[in-house]
């Protein structure tokens, strides 16, 4: 009978969680937490800045950082010993650098087919879905799921919503949704459980761009209402052009 | 003319892999790539290619195809494929030269699931975000992000195939014993006696199987505390347990984030011997630290970087 490593019943944190023989997740804690988060940031720049050798790439998540890297140029100790000494380094809360971005969203018909439906669920006036959706600030935590696609945190807590009964096969590419407390934006056409609150004329995903992933985790996004008409102008601008007129700060 | 393959008849999952993507996983991009390394290496290495080149990778069934080039040489391996051109049986694990206008036809194998075709001089296709490894689920790379489809002409880079002599390879070994992890990172979400059941249990692997993972049937894993998590990030290897209490082993396709507890992350080494398993077959798996997984990483990379032991020359 093999034995089975203990775990210790209060976890302290940052810790330090092997995946596999190439893989480690550097865990601070187990909420979703602007601080939390910011640790995260803090120790991928960190690093990214000491470039060490044997270290392939990151996963940024809400709460922890998962580092890929090769056994045979890494020991072990080594990177656990490499790790704890940039965690312990103070940590800034708000990554430096941060962009920050207003996103177009056309919410009127056609595109924002579920508001009505939101609205009565929630027991709000469309108007008021629509505008307590696009006035509030929203951090991107991560991006994973799909390429290109943010995490975002913040949605007011009024369009806090279940899930819809039947999950859509596809929803178009540019959705902004809202499901469970989250909201995001959809990338491609992808299947989704979450409700179409509208959609942007923004790509957060384009391989032919020369930047081809829009937002990074750390960005702050505000939302603003558009158009039908004005969606139909930025629909029709080459994706390089469009991603400039989003970004507020530089 | 373009120097081509042309797909006949192609079987349903047949994708352009190579080595897979690294330095996009922090953007939501998977890294993709072939499910067995050393099978794919094999392909190339008959065929006279770099080890990495891309080459089609294909489950259970690989297709009819047909020579639209002067000549060309190919080789089929990862298990044992029935390989044919008209009447004449080919082997798999060796390399053929093929004239313009012969048929080779790929069927299925007792002992395999993912096969490779590699041609002397390789695919002419361009690489997207460093890799010509197709992810099907965003439509990234290989031919337009998605399966070959009848019909389709594969751009091949040579007109010809090589003068030296064929070759042939001994086929990759895949012992049955159990498949090793490493426990966690998530085995704290499960009561002792549910890991046991884990690492005493048989699991059978199911049909329903792809290149983002696959189901394993056996008795049920309890969570100790709910299941889900706090979405993190992930890796193939990995043995997520949903609500359901079933394994569900991540492979090459695999999202970068999740959010069910993960009991579990299968070693380098065992990935593609797992991937082999044909929907039936039953696994163990067996737990080893960190410290042991990393001694069998750096053998299994030797065994990798040694794989020109295995080809001789027969012509």
């Amino acid at each position: 009978m093999p034995s089975f490593p203990a775990t210790p019943p209060n976890p302290a944190y940052p810790r330090f969680m092997p995946l596999g023989d190439t893989a480690l997740s550097v865990e601070f804690g187990d909420s979703i937490l602007p601080e939390l988060n910011a640790k995260v940031l803090a120790l991928d720049a960190a690093l990214a800045a000491a470039a060490l050798d044997g270290i392939q790439e990151t996963i940024l998540s809400y709460r922890s950082l998962l580092v890929s890297y090769d056994p045979r140029k890494m020991p072990y100790a080594r990177l656990i010993a490499a790790l704890r000494g940039l965690t312990a380094r103070p940590e800034q809360t708000e990554p430096p650098g941060r962009r920050h971005w207003t996103v177009p969203v056309v919410y009127d018909p056609p595109y924002g087919v579920d508001v009505p439906d939101v609205a009565r669920r929630l027991d709000l006036a469309e108007e008021d879905v629509i505008s307590l959706h696009a006035g509030a600030d929203y951090r991107v935590y991560m991006v994973g799921f799909a390429p290109g696609m943010p995490y975002l945190g913040g949605l007011p807590e009024r369009l806090h919503i279940s899930r819809r009964d039947a999950p859509r096969p596809f929803v178009p590419e540019g959705s902004v949704l809202i499901g469970g407390m989250q909201t995001g934006i959809y990338p491609q056409r992808f299947p989704s459980g979450w409700h179409i609150l509208g959609q942007t004329p923004l790509r957060p995903f384009d391989v032919e761009r020369a930047d081809p992933f829009m937002f990074r985790a750390g960005d702050r996004i505000n939302f603003r209402r558009i158009s039908v008409a004005e969606f139909d102008y930025l629909s029709g601008l080459p994706s390089e052009d469009m991603q400039p007129l989003a970004r507020i700060n530089s | 003319m373009i120097p081509s393959l042309l797909a006949v008849e192609p079987g349903p999952y047949v994708t352009l892999q190579d080595r897979g993507r690294t330095g996009f996983r922090r953007f939501g991009v998977s890294c993709s790539g072939v499910m067995d390394l050393a099978s794919f290496h094999l392909a190339n290495r008959l065929v006279g290619n770099a080890p990495d080149a891309p080459a089609l990778e294909f489950a259970h069934v690989g297709g009819l195809y047909e020579v639209a080039a002067d000549s060309c040489r190919i080789a089929v391996t990862g298990g044992t494929f029935a390989l044919s051109c008209g009447d004449v049986t080919l082997a798999p694990w060796w390399s053929h030269t093929l004239r313009r206008g012969q048929q080779v036809k790929i069927a299925g194998a007792p002992d395999a699931v993912w096969g490779y075709l590699a041609i002397a001089g390789g695919f002419a296709v361009t690489p997207r975000l460093g890799s010509s490894a197709t992810h099907l689920r965003s439509g990234l790379g290989g031919l337009g992000g998605r399966c070959v489809a009848a019909g389709d002409s594969l751009p091949l880079l040579a007109a010809i195939a090589p003068g030296q002599p064929e070759r042939r390879a001994m086929p990759v070994a895949r012992p049955n014993w159990p498949l090793r992890v490493v426990p966690g990172p998530q085995q704290d979400f499960f009561a002792r006696d549910a890991v046991e059941t884990f690492y005493r249990g048989s699991f059978r692997v199911t049909h329903r199987a792809d290149r983002m993972g696959t189901w394993l049937d056996g008795p049920p894993i309890r969570h100790a505390a709910g299941f889900n998590i706090v979405s993190d990030g992930v890796v193939p290897g990995c043995i997520q347990i949903p609500g359901s209490g079933q394994p569900l082993v991540l492979l090459m396709d695999c999202q970068t984030t999740g959010g069910y507890p993960k009991i579990a992350t299968m070693i380098t080494a065992d990935l593609a011997r797992f991937a082999q398993t044909r929907p039936g077959g039953q696994v163990r798996f067996s737990p080893v630290s960190v410290e042991a997984a990393h001694h069998l990483y750096c053998s299994y990379q030797a065994r990798i970087d040694g794989l020109g032991h295995l080809i001789e020359e027969w012509t």
